[in-house]
C-alpha cells in the first residue's frame, strides 16, 4: 500500500432482465442449444398436461366436494369452529408480520391474497361463507395494525400462536354435554383439517420429545442412557406404517376394558413417537458439532448444566440442523396420509371416499390424486421455503 | 489454618497430580500464589501447562493432591467447584466466544445468569468493560464479525464481567496474527496493574519481564524451576531451562 494510492473504480455490474438473459441462457454456443433443448422439452411436457387439466378432465369431484377436502364430515352446523380457528390464525399471521417480519409477511400476504381471490370469484356461494372469505385479508391487516403499537412483544405473539394452538384442539373437540360447544367425534374429523392436525400435533410434540431423548441418549446416568438408545433404535427399525397399526389394533388388546384411546389420538401418539426417534438423531448430530471449547468457556464463566445445555449448547445445535429438522417435518407432513391405512380421513382418504361416493366418478381418480398433490406441494413447498429463508436469516454456515 | 495465610494465599496447590488414562500430565505440582501476584507459566509443548492451570476451575479433575482456592477447597461437592468457578475467570487461546450471541450477549450472559443481575446493571457493566478492553463500538456485533485481536478482548471482558478474583490465561495470544498480539497483550498489563491475581501461561517474554512477579518453568509435569523474572532470564539453574529460553529468545 502507497500513499498515492488510486481508488479504483469499480468495474460496472449490468444488471437487469435482459442482461440476465444474455449471459444465463445464451452465453455461448453450447448454452443456447441447452436452453433450447430444455424450452422445447418443458413445451412438450406441459402441452400436454395442459391440453388435459383444461379441456379434458373433469374436476366434478373436486369442484363438488370442496367442504369434504377441506374438514371431511365435520358437522354443517359447526362449522364455525374451524372457520373461527382460521381467522385466528389470519389474525396472528398479521401480527406477525409487522413484529418479525420477513419470511412470514411473505405468508401473510399470500394467506390474504388467496383468500382474498376466493372471496371475489364469481361462483355460486352462500352470503355467510363470502363474508368468512372477506374477514380473512381484512384480518390480516387488522393484525398488523395491531402490531405496530408497542405493546406488543416479540414473546407475546410467540403466546398468542401457543394459545391458539391450544385453543384450537378445545374448540374443535368440545365438550360433552355443553350445548353451545358439543362434542364432535373425531371420528368426523377429515380433510385437510385432519392432515393439518396430524402434522402439526406431530410436529409440535416430537420437537421436544426428540430434543430430550437426544439429550437422554448423552447422558452419564446409564439408565436414562440406556431407555434413550433403546427407545431410539426400535423406533427407528420399524416402519411408521407397523407403528400405527400397532397403536390402532395391538394397543387396544393392552388396555383393560373400557379404557378406550381415541383413533385419531392413537395415531397422533405414533406419529409423534416416530417422528421424536428422528429428530433426536438429527439432533444428536448438531450436538456433537458443537465444539467442547464452548462448554468449557461456559463453564468456566459459572454457568452450571442446565444452563450450559439451554444457552450455549442447544441453541447452536438445533440452528445447526435446521434444514435436517425442516426435511423430517416435511416428511412427517406427507407420512400423515399412511394414516388412512388405520381409517382416518384424512385428505387422501378424502379423495378415496369421494371417489367412491358416485359410480360416475369411479374413473376420476387422476383428477381427484392431482388436485390432492397439488395441495401438498403447496404446503411442503412453502415450508421449504420458509426454511431457507429461516437459514438465512440465523447465519447457519456463516460462522 | 491460620487466617493470615488465608488472606494471604488465595491459590494453594499441594503435590497435584492429573492422569489421562495411563499417561501421567501431571507428577506433583506444589505451589502458592499470593494475592494479587501476576505469575508466568512458561515450558516446552506438553509440559502440562495448560493441564495445571485448567485444574484450577476444574476443568480437569486431579486425582490426588490438593488444592485450595481463596479458602475453599476443590472436591467433588458442586457446590465449591461452582464457588470456585465464580471467583475465577479463564481466557482460553481458542478466545472461545459464544458465536450465536453478540458480544454485549456473550458478556452479560454469566451475570447475568449466575450472579442473577437485573439486566440493565449488566449491560451497563458489560459497557463499562468493552470500554476497557477499548472496542465499546463492537457491542452489538456478532464474534464472527470481529479480528482475532478483537474477539480475545471480548473473551477478557467476558472473564472480568463475573468481577473474579483471579484470572487464567492459557496462551491468549497464541492463535493471533503478529500485528494483533499488542492488543491484547496492553490490556493484560493494564489488567496486572490493577492488582489482580493472574496466572498466565504465554510464551511472551516481553510481557513476562513486564508485568511478572514470578516465572514458572514446566517441564514432563512437573515445576523444573521458578524465579522472578531478572533472575530466570538472566541465571536460570537448571539445563533444561536454559535450553528452553535459548530456544525462545
Ligand atoms: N484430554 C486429554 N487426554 C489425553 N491426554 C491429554 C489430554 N489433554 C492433554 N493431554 C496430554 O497431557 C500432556 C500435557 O498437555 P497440556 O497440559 O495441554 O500441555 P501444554 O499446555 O503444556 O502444551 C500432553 O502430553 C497432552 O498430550
Ligand atoms: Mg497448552
Amino acid at each position: 500500500m502507497g500513499s498515492t494510492v488510486e481508488t479504483a473504480v469499480r468495474p460496472p455490474s449490468y444488471s437487469g432482465p435482459v442482461e440476465w438473459l444474455r449471459r444465463n441462457l445464451v452465453g455461448t454456443w453450447y448454452d443456447t442449444l441447452l436452453t433450447l433443448l430444455s424450452l422445447w422439452f418443458v413445451f412438450v411436457a406441459l402441452r400436454g398436461l395442459f391440453a388435459w387439466a383444461f379441456f379434458s378432465a373433469n374436476w366434478e369431484p373436486v369442484t363438488g366436494s370442496l367442504k369434504l377436502f377441506a374438514l371431511g364430515q365435520y358437522p354443517q352446523e359447526d362449522m364455525w369452529r374451524p372457520g373461527m380457528i382460521v381467522l385466528t390464525v389470519s389474525f396472528l399471521m398479521g401480527v406477525s408480520w409487522r413484529v418479525w417480519g420477513g419470511t412470514v409477511r411473505t405468508f401473510a400476504l399470500a394467506l390474504a391474497v388467496a383468500l382474498g381471490v376466493v372471496a371475489a370469484l364469481p361462483v355460486e356461494m352462500r352470503l355467510p361463507l363470502r363474508l368468512w372469505f372477506v374477514a380473512n385479508p381484512a384480518l390480516v391487516g387488522l393484525g398488523y395494525l395491531v402490531g405496530w403499537s408497542r405493546v406488543v412483544r416479540s414473546r407475546w405473539v410467540l403466546l398468542g400462536w401457543i394459545l391458539s394452538f391450544v385453543a384450537t384442539i378445545i374448540l374443535l373437540n368440545g365438550f360433552k354435554g355443553v350445548s353451545w360447544l358439543p362434542k364432535v367425534d373425531t371420528a368426523m374429523w377429515g380433510g385437510l383439517l385432519l392432515t393439518f392436525l396430524l402434522a402439526l400435533v406431530g410436529i409440535v410434540a416430537s420437537f421436544p420429545i426428540g430434543v430430550l431423548l437426544a439429550l437422554g441418549r448423552r447422558s452419564s446416568l446409564p439408565v436414562v442412557k440406556v431407555f434413550c438408545v433403546l427407545f431410539i433404535e426400535l423406533v427407528r427399525g420399524v416402519p411408521l406404517v407397523t407403528i400405527l397399526f400397532m397403536g390402532s389394533i395391538i394397543l387396544p388388546l393392552f388396555l383393560p376394558d373400557g379404557v378406550r384411546i381415541d383413533r385419531v389420538l392413537r395415531a397422533m401418539m405414533a406419529m409423534t413417537l416416530f417422528a421424536a426417534a428422528y429428530m433426536a438423531e438429527n439432533v444428536r448430530g448438531g450436538l456433537q458439532a458443537i465444539p467442547l471449547g464452548q462448554v468449557e468457556a461456559a463453564k468456566a464463566v459459572g454457568l452450571n448444566g442446565l444452563q450450559t445445555m439451554a444457552l450455549i449448547v442447544l441453541p447452536q445445535a438445533l440452528r445447526a440442523v435446521i434444514p435436517a429438522i425442516v426435511g423430517q417435518f416435511i416428511a412427517l407432513f406427507m407420512d400423515t396420509t399412511l394414516a388412512v391405512i388405520i381409517g382416518l380421513v384424512e385428505l387422501l382418504g378424502v379423495g378415496k371416499a369421494i371417489l367412491n361416493s358416485k359410480p360416475e366418478w369411479l374413473l376420476l381418480d387422476t383428477e381427484v390424486y392431482v388436485f390432492i398433490a397439488a395441495l401438498f406441494w403447496v404446503f411442503t413447498y412453502s415450508m421449504s421455503y420458509a426454511s431457507r429463508r429461516l437459514e438465512a436469516a440465523l447465519g447457519v454456515g456463516e460462522r | 489454618m491460620p487466617d493470615e495465610t488465608r488472606d494471604q494465599d488465595i491459590i494453594i496447590c499441594r503435590d497435584v497430580h492429573k492422569w489421562f488414562g495411563d499417561f501421567q500430565a501431571l507428577c506433583g505440582i506444589s505451589v502458592t500464589i499470593k494475592r494479587g501476584e501476576v505469575v508466568v507459566i512458561c515450558g516446552p509443548s506438553g509440559s502440562g501447562k495448560s493441564t495445571f492451570i485448567r485444574t484450577i476451575n476444574r476443568l480437569e479433575e486431579h486425582q490426588r493432591g490438593d488444592i485450595i482456592v481463596d479458602g475453599i477447597e476443590l472436591t467433588n461437592d458442586i457446590r465449591n467447584i461452582a464457588a470456585i468457578r465464580q471467583e475465577i475467570g479463564m481466557v482460553f487461546q481458542q478466545f472461545n466466544l459464544f458465536p450465536h450471541l453478540t458480544v454485549m450477549n456473550n458478556i452479560s450472559l454469566a451475570p447475568i445468569w449466575v450472579r442473577k443481575w437485573p439486566k440493565p446493571k449488566a449491560e451497563e457493566i458489560t459497557m463499562q468493560l468493552l470500554e476497557r478492553v477499548g472496542i465499546p463500538e463492537q457491542a452489538h456485533k456478532y464474534p464472527g464479525q470481529l479480528s482475532g485481536g478483537q474477539q480475545q478482548r471480548v473473551a477478557i471482558a467476558r472473564a472480568l464481567a463475573m468481577q473474579p478474583k483471579i484470572m487464567l490465561f492459557d496462551e491468549p495470544t497464541s492463535a493471533l496474527d503478529p500485528e494483533m498480539i499488542k492488543e491484547v497483550l496492553d490490556v493484560m498489563v493494564e489488567l496486572a496493574q490493577s492488582g489482580i491475581t493472574m496466572i498466565v501461561v504465554t510464551h511472551e517474554m516481553g510481557f513476562a519481564r513486564e508485568v511478572a512477579n514470578r516465572i514458572i518453568f514446566f517441564d514432563f509435569g512437573l515445576i523444573v524451576e521458578q524465579n522472578t523474572p531478572e533472575l530466570f532470564f538472566e541465571s536460570p539453574e537448571h539445563d533444561r531451562t536454559k535450553l528452553f529460553l535459548s530456544q525462545i529468545l
